[in-house]
């Protein structure tokens, strides 16, 4: 009797579970979007499924999937970071100041951005755990710092709101195999920044499912107390999400200088909330606690998808955000329900 | 079944503890001890000085006269963390639990198993989901699932599963802060069940609840609290659930109240 209700106990269990796992992940609904949004513009237009079609829409997806993982671990986490779009420009902006203004080493001068983004993280979460104000102030308050301090700075030092000859630096073509080269395959021209993403999305994803620190990101985020309570170091977890966003926004900032050789003052400016509406869209819980890196990635291929497509379809472009709208609004329905099934019965 | 002429010796023990904050004493000349395999049920209205009992056994607070004697030694707590190391162990009301994440990753939160070394160092899930089932199975707990969000279970069940991680993780004694208050008639019945087994397994239980309903069929011993004061320390033979209802709620009192109501 026992062996009969035990074996028809694993055979439930085992029935049930794949299917459930699917559905269960939060990045489902970005996947059948991304689907839906692929077929629509290969079909609907000639140049997106043409090799120089895909690598543009690949690369655009690449530089707000970085981030948008990024963001996508903090948003797990609980907090925002405003300043994360902004800190593409200041990085980028250091080092062209630094090596084209006063002539520093090149390897110095990315060491330096770096240093600084990581400050600025490390600051931001410094402000938001001591004193316990909500991130979307404290890092508003940093974007426009951030912002303010692009433009006049630049201006200060170099006369105009851009830097230019970037590509005279000694060791800008090293650094360049790195952060802007390309390379074939399969007919395609494969930016190196496409690599990078899909490296971070790969490595955020183990990290959060399968490491200690990934647990404890959505502990932090889902409950903060009971994660203090069974002993997480709450603090540590959020220092080093801030960092983890800030050192993002570094390397967005040198793919983008690196591909094109200039930066703008105003890079990054108004992408911040694209990098959160990726995240939303690919599964992540304004409320914390719940996401996926693979969804944040996909939220920005669709991003990255409706951009181009957009273009290659010969339509207004304002039709982009009309679109990004919808999709928002549609993924924070999707989520809603999923919070109302999973975690808020009590 | 009741342990009256033979009790075991006790492991936790309080004698004429009592604890001021300032001028206020919240509790005074209170007796009481817990072995292994009992069930102590503390029980007072509100404001009788239940949670400032627990929080001098939990750690949380230091007690300010009388002696605590934890494993036969004296000790006076200032830190959670004291106590804990010990193996007594607190399951809160608020269960610190995370309701998205599955019921396996709360169990083991902050005292994850991994495998491998250095950056390759992992969670061993298979060996944390493995060991939530068989831990929650000897609970008595059949959960189909150990991947669903703990939030999607029961109140009664996410009580059982804090009793479960408590006990795992060492502790000799578990006190549970009212676990059953808040549940309906059916859960607390499963919460109480789980209660039963765990003295089984020969754990000290302190179980705080203000309803003699619940501590009765369960309790070995039973502590009753009033206002900061102790109205004795009864074994299970030596009081019904009708004189500790009566004494709860400060008998002549209650007498005087139910002829009141009768008239109407």
């Amino acid at each position: 009797m026992t062996v009969v209700v035990e074996a028809e106990f694993t055979d439930r269990l085992k029935r049930s579970h794949p299917l459930l796992t699917l559905l269960r992940r939060p990045e489902v609904g970005a996947l059948v979007a991304a689907v839906a949004i692929f077929l629509f513009f290969s079909f609907f237009t000639q140049a997106f499924l043409t090799p120089a079609g895909v690598s543009t829409w690949l690369y655009s997806a690449s530089l707000f999937g970085i981030m948008a993982v990024a963001v996508a671990l903090l948003m797990i986490g609980g907090e925002f970071d405003l300043s994360a779009g902004a800190m593409t420009g200041t990085t980028g902006l250091i080092v062209g100041v630094v090596t084209t203004q006063w002539g520093l080493n090149l390897a110095l001068a990315l060491v330096l951005a770096l240093a600084v983004a990581l400050a600025i993280g490390a600051a931001n979460a410094f402000v938001v755990m001591k004193t316990g104000l909500p991130s979307f102030i404290v890092t508003l308050a940093t974007f426009f710092i951030l912002q303010g301090c692009n433009l006049a700075v630049t201006k200060l030092v170099t006369g105009s709101v851009a830097i230019q000859g970037m590509n005279a630096v000694p060791g800008f073509q090293q650094a360049k195999v790195f952060f802007g080269s390309s390379f074939p395959v399969l007919g395609l021209e494969v930016k190196v920044s496409i690599v990078w993403w899909i490296a971070l999305t790969a490595l955020a994803t183990w990290v959060l499912l399968r490491t200690r620190p990934g647990n404890w990101v959505f502990a932090v985020g889902g409950e903060v107390t009971s994660a203090r309570q069974v002993g997480v170091p709450v603090f540590r977890v959020k220092l080093g999400l801030f960092m983890t966003t800030a050192g993002a926004g570094w390397l967005v900032g040198m793919l983008q200088l690196f591909d094109v050789s200039t930066v703008q003052a105003t890079t990054g400016v108004g992408q911040e909330f694209i990098y959160i509406i990726c995240a939303v869209v690919g599964g992540c819980l304004l409320t914390g606690g719940y996401g996926s890196a693979i969804g944040a990635a996909l939220g920005a291929l669709i991003y990255g998808m409706a951009l181009q497509g957009i273009v290659f379809a010969q339509w207004d472009n304002n039709w982009l955000k009309a679109f990004l709208g919808g999709m928002l609004l549609l993924a924070v329905l999707v989520n809603l329900l999923v919070r109302r099934q999973a975690g808020m019965r009590s | 079944m009741t342990p009256a002429p033979s009790r075991p010796e006790p492991i936790l023990e309080v004698r004429d503890i009592g604890k001021a904050y300032g001028a206020v004493r919240a509790l005074q000349g209170v007796s009481a001890s817990v072995g292994a395999g009992e069930v102590l049920c503390v029980l007072g209205d509100n404001g009788a000085g239940k949670s400032t009992f627990i929080k001098i056994l939990a750690g949380a607070h230091p007690h300010s006269e009388g002696t605590l004697l934890a494993f036969g030694a004296e000790r006076r707590f200032m830190h959670p963390r004291e106590a804990l190391d010990l193996g007594i162990a607190t399951v809160y009301q608020d269960l610190a639990v995370v309701g998205l994440m599955p019921v396996w990753r709360n169990f083991f939160l902050g005292a994850e198993l991994t495998r491998g070394r250095g950056p390759l160092r992992r969670l061993d899930a298979a060996r944390m989901r493995a060991t939530t089932k068989h831990e929650l199975a000897r609970m008595g707990i059949d959960l189909r699932d150990v991947d669903q969000p703990i939030g999607t279970l029961s109140g009664g069940e996410r009580q059982s599963v804090a009793i479960a991680r408590a006990v795992y993780f060492g502790a000799k004694v578990v006190i549970l802060d009212e676990p059953t208050s808040a549940l309906g008639v059916k859960q607390a019945g499963v919460v109480l069940s789980y209660i039963a087994r765990a003295r089984d397994r020969g754990l000290g239980v302190v179980f705080i609840t203000h309803n003699p309903h619940h501590a009765y069929p369960v309790g070995d011993r039973f502590l009753l609290l009033q206002r900061g004061r102790s109205l004795g320390d009864f074994a299970k033979s030596e009081i019904t659930i009708d004189e500790m209802t009566a004494l709860m709620a400060g008998g002549a009192e209650l007498e005087a109240l139910a002829h009141e109501l009768e008239r109407r």
